[in-house]
Formats: C-alpha cells, structure tokens, sequence
C-alpha cells in the first residue's frame, strides 16, 4: 500500500496551480566557541529537508510543538532568513538566491502576519503609516490615493476609518491584529504567510479573526501558509496540514485525512493528546501520553527523530534506518516504516508495530 | 461542609486612571478532593480571585472585602503571620510561566528543601530525601542526579513539574493551578493534567484550575464556575455546563470554538471586545455583547441564581427559562449534526 513518495511529483494533478514550491529547505544556526576567533562547534539543525507545494487559493497549515522549526521555515520562505540549503520556486521563479533589489518585486506577493499584535506594530507610528508603509515603499500610488487604500482596508478588516490617525495602543490585541491583517493585504499580495496570528488572542477574539481570514481568503482569491500549534485551529483552517517534528515534515495529508486517519504515531499522539470541550467525548476518548521531551535539535536522534519517544519504536529498524515520506493513496504521505493501521487506538495498540511501510 | 467557601470577594485596585474592579462579587465553594474549575477570558477576573484567596495581591491600593472561608477560618481577615503558615502547607498554588516562578540562582533541591524546612520541623537530611521522592512522584527521571540542577537546565514541561513538587511538598488540601498548562505544548500538557490527575487521587488534594480553556475544564473539572468582566455568570457541575449551558456568553465561548471532533464552516464570533473594568457597562456587563439583549438588561445586573429543579446550576441572565432551554437544545444540535 505504501510506496516511497518523489519530491518533483508530491502533487500531481493539483487543483490549483503550484504557487509556492519548497524543495529539500534546510536551515542550520551554528553554534560557536570563543570570543575572537569563533570556532563553530556544533549546527542548530532548525529546519532539515523540507519539501511541499502551496497551491494556488489553498491554506495549508502547519502544526507542530515549539522548536519544531515552523516558524524558521516561514522566515525563510520569506527570505527573512537566509537557508542554508534548499530551494525556494515562487511562481516559477527560483527567489532563493535574489539579491534584495531583485526580491523586491515578489516582497509585494508575499506578506506576513506575526503572532505577537504587541510587538509587531511599530508603537510609534500611526496606523496610517503603518498600513501605507508597504505602498509607499512600492511606490504604489499619490499619497492621497494611499490613503483611501487604507481607509478601505481598515474598513475591510472591521475597524473604522476613522481609526486613521489612531496609535496601536489604542487598540486591544483583536484590534491591533486585524491591523496586521490590513497591513499584510495592502499591497494585494497573493500569499500571506500566517505565524501563530491568533494564539495570543482570547477565543472569541480568536473566532473573530479566524473568520476574517477565511472571509478574506474567499473575497481576494488569498493563499495562506497557516502556522501554528492548536490543533483545533489548524483544522478549522486548512485544506492541507503539514506536521512538523524536529525540523523534519513528519506527515502531509489532505485536513480530514490527516485528522481521521492519520499514519504517524506522532501526529497520532498530538491528535489525542488535544482536550475535547466535551466531558463525555473528552474523557472517554483514547489518550496516548508520550514520555519526554522534543530531543534537542544540535544532537538530534539518528535514524527517524521520532524513535526515542515512539511507542511503536523497533529496535535496530527505527534507529537505524531513515524513513522517507511513504504514500499512503493520493496525496497522504508520512514519514514512518510502522504507520498506524486504523484510528483511533490506545497506547497499548500502537505499542504493536503492523506490517513495515516500504 | 465545603473545604473552602468564597462569598462575596470583591477585589478592587485604586489606579491612577481610578478604580478598577478586578473581582466584584464572586461566590463558590470547593469540596474536599474535588477539581474547580474556574474559565474566562483574560481580564476576566479568574487569578485576581485566587491571588486574593492567597493574600497575594499588593497590600497598597487594593480594597479587598467578602469572606473566604478555609475550614472556617477567614483567610481575608487572617494576620499575616497565620496566613504564611497556611500558605505553601495548606494551600498552595502553581503559577502559569514555569519560566520565570523558579528562583534562577537556586537549584531546585534547595527550593524544594526551603518549602519544607520553613514549614516541618525537620533536618535538612529529612527535607532532602522529601525532596527526592517528590520528585520521582512528579516524574524527573533520574531525580537524584538532578536535584542540585538548576531551573535553566529543565525544559518547559520538566519545570512545570518541579512547580507542582513544589506545592505538594506539604500535601495540601487545596492546589490553585493558574493555568498550569498555557505555556505547554499539547504533549506537554497532557502529560501534566495527567500527573495532576494521579497526584489528586493519590493525595486527596481538591484543586482549583484556572484556564480559558474549555477543552481543559472538561477534561479535567467536577464543576464549573465561568467569569466574565470580573463577575461569574455561570456555574454549574461539569456535564450539566455542557450538556446544557444557560448563559449567552457560555453560548458564545462554545460555538466560538474551533473544534477537532466537529465540522464548523464558521464559527459563532462574540461581537466586540470585553469591557473595561474602569468603567464596567451598567446593567449586565455582557448586554453590550449580547446577541438577545432586552431592556431590562441595560439596567439591572442579573443576581446569580439556581435553575428551577437543578440547584447546582446557577446562572446570571434575565432570559426566561423558556428561552434558555430553547437555545441550549439549539446549540447542541447543531453541535451534533456538525459531529465529524
């Protein structure tokens, strides 16, 4: 059932067209002794061999616990960071290597929204400038001209135009990040890369922004890279769900694939591992309770990154062999040799490894 | 008789920009062994309740009245003195940032030690050897290598654990959790709620869990207390919260929930932001938000009052029962046709 999946065709017969392909994307942070003369001892592998497509007027999302690399891999989708190695197809074209005057043109086609409405509005500037900032910078129109733009847009995103001449502390942090959503469409571009923009927010906040970009997404045709760590969200979401461990994409599948069925036992756990607002499903559901901690990414495991904490671990296999991303029909792939057969299934279940992948 | 009764707190600041009512008028009461849990969005008064319960608030510029009754004795009134004898031996708390509550110059066994020397009457061979085996009982593997490590060599979730020894040192009857988990990841968390979980039954301790969220209370609580806008607007055993919630605010914070186990195309969004506590909205302080507000809401405060025939369930809101019943069957039916 299960065959190796290709990098060059992950998606055939997509849908929409590829607007965004990452190929093999690495990052590494060395790591240095000494004061002056810095000799490198060891590389924070933050992001190691990423590949995916976006289609065109999709969202994926991707999920993952803290340190899993997801936001170093936004950034350097980006270009906010340079990879250390990898490839990075922007509508056809290669930006990995762009000088900054050549990226300029792409910067306009590709916006972000951060996760902290705190820190990421510019205290001192009024939120006029800072939602016009990208179209004067782009020499995009008169400054009357952008001034209507922004009146438009912070009518678009829900607050008033008259909010114009308004500072950020005015505003609370639902309001402040709707400006970062009006600040990220000012200059229509076509992909918006969205890291972590609600989990700072109070869950009717969360709702009202969560609803704004799917609004959004459908009014402007919007694709959206959707990066986060609630598993709730991440569902609402997304078309497609990338999971992340250890700077490694451990499965990729369609979103209700993933969430019914999925094969890798670490998105297994994380699934399970989710409080249900529902005390009766809640408590009786099958819970998977992994042990220890994401290993640490300058030393990570050998083998498949997963194994010192997989109950389906298999000694001499897992540790030894490197798994590759393994199809399981259409576009579902992970990163297992023992995927789990069905769902849901306790601890105990998944401690049995079936037939091997491959 | 209920372990610890809260009637009527009221927590005010005095503020430069006037006063701000953080906690007005909250009552609940905790059995012996049983987990409260208390949900709200942030601002809603939830850690003022609890850090006034522990006499922790900042003695300058608050204004704190009402009773908290711990086994009869009012833990409001108390002196100072009598209350760091409760403090950390009868009560104890965990705080939300494990981050930043463990003192960085110290190792944990010497934290762990200071607890129980300050409180037992022990040597320090005794304390140490406490230590040891609540740290195995809390789950740090290798704990007797690790206990002359310091709070930056632990991970997150490892020193959310070193938190909970902590607190258990002197087997408490009552552990306030202030969102013990926020700062976790989801594996992480489920490890820690399950720990909490085990640790209650084997120590007996009743538990009050503050979070904003739902999924965790249901997880987790025997009853419900839901704040609003320093207020509580509902409160209710935990089945009977979800099965069937009476209060439009606990409506809204249910369906604006995006969910693993349902499909939503879009979420119930709450209009508007929470108000601020300066100048709270007269009335009832969620009217403003209110998809069903009447007149009567803009000018009287609903009382917290019981259901007819479920004492347990207590409700602030003007709507008739009619109404409510009506809209909680609706909620949950679509609910459940939206079950994935």
């Amino acid at each position: 059932m299960a065959e190796p999946a290709l990098a060059e065709e992950r998606r055939p017969g997509a849908a929409g067209e590829a607007l965004l392909t990452v190929d093999d994307l690495k990052k590494y942070f060395p790591v240095t002794r000494g004061i002056i003369f810095q000799r490198l001892v060891a590389a924070v592998k933050a992001v190691d061999g990423v590949s995916f497509t976006v289609r065109e007027g999709e969202t994926l999302g991707v999920v993952g616990e803290s340190g899993c690399g997801k936001s170093t891999m936004a950034r350097c989708i980006m270009r906010l960071l340079d990879p250390t190695s990898g490839r990075i197809v922007f509508r056809g074209r290669d930006i990995t290597k762009l000088s900054r005057a050549e990226m300029r043109p792409y910067r306009r086609e590709m916006m972000m929204i951060f996760q902290d409405p705190y820190a990421s509005l510019n205290a001192r500037k009024r939120v006029g400038f800072i939602i016009s900032e990208a179209l004067e910078v782009h020499r995009l129109g008169t400054a009357a001209e952008n001034k209507r733009r922004v009146q438009e847009l912070l009518e678009i995103v829900g607050l008033s135009p008259e909010h114009y001449n308004r500072f950020p502390h005015e505003f609370s942090g639902g309001q402040r990040q709707r400006i970062g959503v009006a600040r990220a469409l000012a200059v229509n571009p076509k992909l918006i890369v969205c890291d972590e923009p609600v989990s700072a927010l109070d869950v009717s906040v969360q709702a009202q922004i969560l609803n704004l970009l799917k609004d959004l997404q459908r009014e402007f045709g919007l694709t959206y890279i959707f990066i986060a760590h609630d598993l709730n969200v991440v569902r609402h979401i997304s078309d497609r769900v990338m999971v992340m461990y250890l700077g490694h994409a451990v499965e990729f599948a369609d979103r209700d694939e993933l969430y019914h069925a999925p094969k890798h036992p670490y998105t297994g756990a994380l699934l399970s591992a989710v409080p249900i607002p529902d005390p009766q499903k809640g408590r009786s559901r099958k819970q998977i309770v992994l042990e220890g901690d994401v290993p640490n990414p300058i030393n990570p495991p050998s083998a498949c990154w997963f194994h010192t904490r997989c109950p389906r671990f298999v000694e001499g296999d897992c540790d030894v062999n490197t798994p590759q991303l393994y199809r399981f029909g259409g576009d579902h792939t992970a990163a297992c040799h023992y995927p789990l057969e069905r769902w849901p299934m306790t601890v105990e279940e998944m401690r049995h490894p079936g037939s091997r992948a491959g | 008789m209920a372990l610890l009764e809260v009637r009527d707190l009221k927590t005010y600041f005095r503020t430069d920009d006037g006063i701000v009512k953080a906690v007005d008028g909250v009552s609940f009461e905790i059995e012996k062994g049983k987990t409260l849990g208390i949900v709200g969005e942030s601002g809603s008064g939830k850690s003022v309740t609890c850090l006034s319960i522990m006499g922790l608030n900042p003695r300058r510029n608050t204004i704190t009245s009402g009773e908290a009754l711990f086994k009869d004795q009012n833990l409001l009134t108390m002196s100072p003195r009598k209350l760091r004898s409760v403090r950390g031996n009868d009560i104890a708390m965990i705080f939300q940032d494990p981050m930043t509550s463990l003192n960085p110059v110290h190792s944990i066994g010497k934290q762990l030690e200071e607890a129980i020397l300050l409180h037992r009457d022990v040597t320090k061979k005794a304390a140490r050897a406490r230590a040891l085996e609540l740290l195995n009982a809390v789950g740090i593997p290798r704990a007797e290598r690790r206990i002359d490590d310091y709070p930056h060599q632990f991970s997150g979730g490892m020193r959310q654990r070193v938190m909970i020894a902590m607190a258990l040192v002197n087997n408490p009857d009552l552990l306030i959790a202030d969102e013990p988990t926020t700062a976790l990841d989801v594996t992480t968390q489920a490890q820690i709620l399950s720990l909490m979980n085990t640790l209650q039954e084997e120590f007996g301790s009743a538990i009050i869990m503050i979070t904003h969220d739902l999924g965790v209370v249901a997880e987790v609580a025997d009853d419900v207390v839901v704040m609003y806008a320093a207020e509580v607007v509902e409160k209710a055993p935990v089945d009977r919260l979800f099965a069937r919630p009476h209060m439009p605010y606990t409506w809204g914070l249910l369906g604006s929930l995006p969910r693993l186990d349902l499909n939503v195309e879009r979420l119930v969004q709450i209009q508007g932001q929470p108000p601020s506590l300066l100048n709270p909205p007269k009335g009832c302080r969620f009217h403003p938000r209110c998809p069903y507000v009447m007149s009567i809401c803009k000018d009287v405060d609903p009382p917290l009052k019981p259901v007819p025939d479920e004492p347990m369930h207590l409700d602030a809101c003007h709507l008739d029962q009619e109404t409510k019943d009506r809209e909680a069957t609706k909620l949950l039916e679509t609910m459940r046709g939206a079950a994935a």
